[in-house]
């Protein structure tokens, strides 16, 4: 029963044929940026769950009395911002699939300040909340959505100024195509969870 | 044909560490940070035990004033947070590290720097917590630490911080490995394992890191909720402010329940290999076994409202919730028949591994029984925060995983160490600990039934509750001695054991293939595989060539079908993991103390994280900042 030896092998084929790249959902690190995804659009969820329980549960009137709902105007200017940035950031990933070096350099450059400009308006719609994180349970829970969202597009801003020094000043491989497209698909992810967050920051407000 | 020497050479020049403590502090080998893992989990499961045996001490004579109420209430919140933050969770974790990249034949897991900053984490959250301890900064309202008792204004200084911050370091660790898990599994996969000719351990491990990918945010959200309203006046949990303490219950158990079977499910899969070892044929209801195992990780996210049945929640709402608690005992007792149905129907050898695979059947069999019994909302209002409550997550967790661990340690162990453990020693170690528990836990059942309430330092004399809390006493201490046979034969076996040699056990799986223990390459060759039990199918391994040998390399293959899809490069050895991980907890420490720890911790850790991912490669030769001659 017991085997001492390692198993002898018999060789059947050979793969090193095979590329030494992919891209998209053939690429290993595709899979590991969707795993973080998931954890992070889980709390996004859980979050968003915690102010839906507290809207529900205890307060008398949504948003308590004397509050008022977060401003419309700087929230619509981030969210139209954050939209139209999709469509640079669609054609970088574009230009990463195509292994285009000038294009995924000036791209991710684009990127980075634009990046840069939408942390204005949304810098001026928290401060106009209209409330504070310490004023009650509502305040509490609208400041938690919105420095989860703000936390994300800081990261990814930094991730992507980081990312357009690298290209310029280094020969670009398939490797590095391949983080420009996972970097693209990632700052996807930060506008599309923005839609439910900022729809309940600033719609369930008003309508509750 | 046998590897030549030159190909092991060349592959061991390609995947050595470097030596001393650079080596150690740069590895990214799986099978040295699993091993790491393992043995803090270990040494972390020996002081909880002796914990717990400090507590049954206490709760040996009535009115024992050895103990007072606030070190009985350290001692019970330091041992619950060690052993499900610290051991269990970090301990199935560990396995899955070390075994499924030898189970897949591959080099290393996915993301092999991942898995270094995850244990460096798990580390920092270790340390957080016992050295915190060391200091008299013990937390000390349980393992789950409710507000409003753990909010500003009844937990003054920093002790529920601790807790909460060990929760948030061991959270980002289990998170980590559970990525690297999951894409390891379904991207490297080798050529011919499709999804159905996947072994179960793997599916366990598979399912139980999706459930951790989905649970444990809820956790860590909930203790930043909790942290910001000790730290930054906030008002998650304030009544008076319109919050809602319940929201923490919600939170926590969202995790909590699931995490019962983040625990459980890796143990499946140990039970699984070691049944179909050494029951010497196919695991009976492969499909079945697997489709139980996603029944189980869907149905534990519907039950968490079990364990808030006397919080007052509507009647509706507790009847769902008994249905969906009863329910999960349907697919866990066809996992049950299908492994006692692979015993009777095989050539069962007893070795200490099936042992261990027998005291986990039969006591987790009980606790499923008790379960069923508390998943009532009705009795379980009469028996929650007593005794018997104690009894049946202990009956679940030590017989559900930690016999299974137990059982998989000695089963994996001559594959780590190339030794055999002594099997004398293993079966006294077995009968002792067995013995010892169920001597220590049944009795605890009665307790609970005759009104003993949980987390009490000491009890009126006059109860009638002496005579059982003595065996149960007892019962521990015979347990704990078991244990340290266990270890002390773990030891020495490893300088004294009998040399194990490839497949001691004449198992099935990929990870018997090679050699004992296995070098830092794993197998020479990546092999082919076209059945579930490809080391029973045919006494040579189908190999195929051309991953890189004179760099570290592995191969990726498609989700459902494992077809080679490219090679892949494997991350070296590095430093970076460890400096961000150095980066993390101080940024985690600080906002203990001050909000600003989390802007100003920002700026290292990015420095950290851009030194880890900086890719090397030539400057530019194009484009306005090339390189000019």
């Amino acid at each position: 029963m017991s085997v001492v030896a390692p198993r002898d092998v018999q060789v059947v084929g050979d793969l090193s044929g095979l590329p030494a790249s992919a891209s998209g959902v053939r690429h290993l690190v595709w899979w590991g940026n969707i795993g973080f995804m998931l954890i992070e659009g889980t709390g996004f969820a859980l979050a968003a769950a915690a102010y839906l329980y507290l809207m529900t549960q205890q307060a008398p009137a949504w948003p308590p009395p004397g509050a008022r709902p977060p401003d419309l105007s700087w929230g619509l200017v981030f969210t139209l911002g954050l939209l139209l940035s999709e469509l640079p950031n669609l054609w970088v990933r574009r230009r990463a699939l195509a292994k285009d070096a000038r294009g995924v350099r000036v791209g991710v450059a684009a990127m980075a300040v634009l990046g840069l400009l939408l942390l204005i308006p949304r810098g001026y719609e928290l401060a106009h909340l209209n409330t504070r994180w310490d004023s009650d349970a509502y305040g509490s829970v609208v400041w938690m959505l919105m420095v989860l969202h703000t936390s994300h597009v800081v990261t990814d801003w930094g991730d992507t100024a980081v990312q357009a020094a690298w290209l310029f000043t280094h020969e670009i491989g398939d490797d590095q195509f391949a983080d420009v497209e996972d970097n693209a698909n990632y700052w996807t992810f930060v506008v599309l969870t923005w839609l439910p967050i900022g729809a309940i920051v600033y719609g369930l407000a008003r309508l509750w | 044909m046998i590897p030549d020497l030159d190909r092991r050479d060349r592959l061991s020049l390609t995947w050595r560490d470097p030596p001393g403590w650079w080596g150690f502090l740069t590895t990214v080998d799986h099978k040295r940070i699993a091993a790491r893992y393992i043995v803090t989990a270990l040494l972390l499961l020996f002081l909880a035990g002796l914990l717990a045996l400090d507590m049954r001490w206490q709760l040996s004579w009535a009115e024992n004033d050895r103990m007072g109420p606030q070190l009985y209430n350290e001692s019970f919140s330091l041992h619950g947070s060690t052993m499900l933050f610290l051991v269990s969770v970090p301990a199935m974790e560990a396995m899955a590290l070390w075994l499924v990249p030898l189970m897949l034949g591959q080099r290393n897991m996915a993301f092999p720097r991942l898995g270094a900053f995850s244990y460096w984490l798990y580390l920092g959250g270790v340390l957080t917590l016992w050295v915190a301890h060391a200091l008299d900064v013990t937390p000390d309202l349980g393992w789950f630490e409710y507000p409003p008792l753990s909010g500003p204004n009844y937990a003054p200084g920093h002790r529920a911080d601790i807790w909460a911050q060990m929760i948030t370091f061991t959270e980002v660790a289990a998170l980590c490995a559970s990525v690297n898990v999951a894409a390891t599994i379904l991207k490297m996969r080798p050529p011919g394992m499709t999804l159905a000719r996947m072994p179960v351990f793997l599916w366990a491990m598979l399912v139980a890191s999706l459930m951790t990918i989905l649970s444990m945010p809820a956790i860590m959200l909930v203790t930043s909720m909790l942290i910001a309203d000790r730290l930054v006046s906030t008002h998650f949990f304030a009544p008076a402010a319109n919050g809602d303490v319940l929201l923490f219950q919600h939170l926590f158990w969202f995790f909590g329940h699931p995490e019962v079977y983040i625990i459980f499910i890796p143990a499946t899969g140990f039970v699984s290999s070691i049944v179909e070892t050494f029951a010497r044929r196919r695991l009976f209801g492969h499909h079945v076994l697997v489709l139980a195992i996603l029944a189980i990780g869907c149905l534990a996210f519907g039950l968490w409202v079990h364990h808030m049945f006397a919080v007052g929640l509507p009647r509706l709402g507790n009847d769902f919730y008994t249905a969906a608690s009863m329910a999960i005992a349907v697919p866990a007792g066809l996992q049950i028949f299908c492994w006692i149905a692979t015993m009777a129907t095989g050539r069962t050898w007893l070795a200490t591994p099936m042992l261990w695979v027998l005291g986990f059947v039969a006591t987790f069999v009980l606790g499923g029984l008790s379960g069923v019994m508390t998943a009532s909302a009705a009795l379980d209002l009469q028996l929650t925060d007593s005794y018997f409550v104690v009894a049946h997550f202990h009956y679940v967790l030590v017989g559900g995983a930690m016999f299974p661990l137990f059982g998989a340690f000695c089963y994996w162990y001559p594959k780590a160490t190339g030794r055999m453990m002594s099997e004398r020693w293993g079966r006294v170690a077995f009968a002792l600990i067995v013995g010892g528990f169920n001597l220590g836990f049944a009795p605890m059942h009665l307790l609970g039934l005759m009104g003993m309430p949980r987390r009490v330092y000491t009890y009126p004399a006059g109860m009638g509750w002496e005579g059982l809390n003595q065996i149960a006493t007892l019962g521990s201490a015979i347990a704990v001695a078991g244990g340290l046979v266990f270890v002390a034969n773990a030891l020495l076996s490893y300088w004294r054991g009998a040399p194990a040699g490839a497949d001691p056990w004449g198992a099935s799986t990929l990870e018997w293939a090679g050699e004992s223990p296995s070098p830092p390459w794993n197998l020479a060759y990546t092999p082919v595989v076209d059945s579930l039990t490809p080391l029973w199918d045919s006494p040579v391994l189908r190999v195929m060539d051309g991953v890189a040998i004179e760099r570290r390399e592995v191969i990726v293959t498609s989700v459902v079908d494992a077809a080679p899809l490219y090679r892949q490069k494997s991350a070296a050895p590095s430093i970076w993991p460890v400096v961000a991980a150095l980066a993390v907890t101080a940024m985690f420490l600080g906002s203990i103390f001050t909000p600003w720890a989390i802007a100003a911790g920002a700026l290292p850790i990015a420095a950290a994280l851009t030194g880890w991912f900086w890719p090397q490669r030539g400057r530019a030769t194009t484009g306005p900042l090339r390189v000019r001659s």
